[in-house]
């Protein structure tokens, strides 16, 4: 089996319970970010008003962007002991396809962004080719 | 089309953001395979990992990975960039193969293919589709106000 390394965390329930700590962990990430790039605006607009300095003033005081961050953050531990127990050739295209594809539905209910057939027929594929990796 | 004015530069740029993800996450790997278990009662273990040589050089990899991809997000549609970042799943199953010497069952490299493929086919539809739909409107509604007019 290669679902562990070490024998701590054995069996499929906890590489899974690994897996969709990544995937919780980025998804809140990158939808607070792009909330909180969304609210700041056009950042070449506010580079014109107030330099480059202004720019990045906005963003880094911004609380949305820094909750966003800190999710981020735990995304990336979770990856790292998630590494520390699975192996690669499973966490890598596991993690980065499912994040895709939470990002699709985040996008579709809570950034209302415009998600078709076609992003649907992929996130069947996706889910599909995460069931084959860990079989 | 973008594509066809890529500069070798630029396509140097798409080759790093194929390149250096997979390259950093297999280092990441190879860090943290070395290291004893680490459990939920011990977090700390995880900050320390951070400083160790292997996963210090993954993150490296990766401030590179992201750093290419946002170039390249800024001269090419994120449709276009997509597909660099799903082959990365292919690299990363060679690298898992053939560097970490992970065993890979002929299920798992049909996951990795199925998921490279639902990847590309996002990244291949709806930018695409979308501006050629709004281009069809707005055309149309151009050569109506003509017709108005």
């Amino acid at each position: 089996m290669s679902f562990h390394f070490h024998g701590v965390f054995t069996g499929a329930w906890s590489a899974a319970a690994m897996i969709a700590a990544i995937v919780i962990c980025s998804t809140t990430g990158e939808v607070l970010t792009a909330a909180a790039m969304k609210s700041i605006g056009d950042l070449d607009v506010i580079r014109a008003h107030s330099g480059l300095q202004g720019a990045v003033k906005v963003v880094i005081t911004s609380p949305l962007f820094f909750s966003g961050i800190f999710f981020l953050a735990l995304a990336f531990f979770a990856l790292l002991f998630a590494l520390n127990h699975l192996s690669l050739s499973l966490v890598a295209p596991a993690a980065a396809s499912l994040t895709l594809v939470t990002n699709a539905i985040a996008g579709k209910f809570l950034l209302h962004e415009n998600v078709d057939h076609r992003r649907w027929a992929s996130a069947v594929l996706v889910c599909i080719g995460v069931y084959l990796l860990a079989h | 089309m973008t594509q066809h004015r890529l500069s070798p530069q630029q396509w140097m740029i798409l080759g790093l953001v194929a390149v250096c993800a997979p390259l950093g996450d297999t280092c990441l790997s190879r860090g943290m395979t070395h290291l004893p278990a680490i459990t939920l009662a011990h977090p700390g273990t995880l900050i320390a990992a951070v400083f160790t040589p292997w996963i210090a050089l993954g993150i490296a990899l990766l401030i590179g990975f992201f750093a290419s991809y946002l170039t390249a997000l800024s001269w090419a549609d994120l449709t276009f960039v997509l597909p660099a970042t799903a082959f990365g799943n292919v690299i990363v199953a060679l690298l898992s193969r053939f560097w970490l010497h992970e065993q890979i069952s002929p299920q798992r490299w049909a996951g990795i293919v199925l998921i490279t493929v639902g990847v590309g086919f996002v990244a291949h539809g709806p930018a695409v589709t979308e501006r050629h739909a709004i281009d069809v409107v707005a055309h149309a509604a151009a050569v109506e106000e003509e017709h108005v007019g």
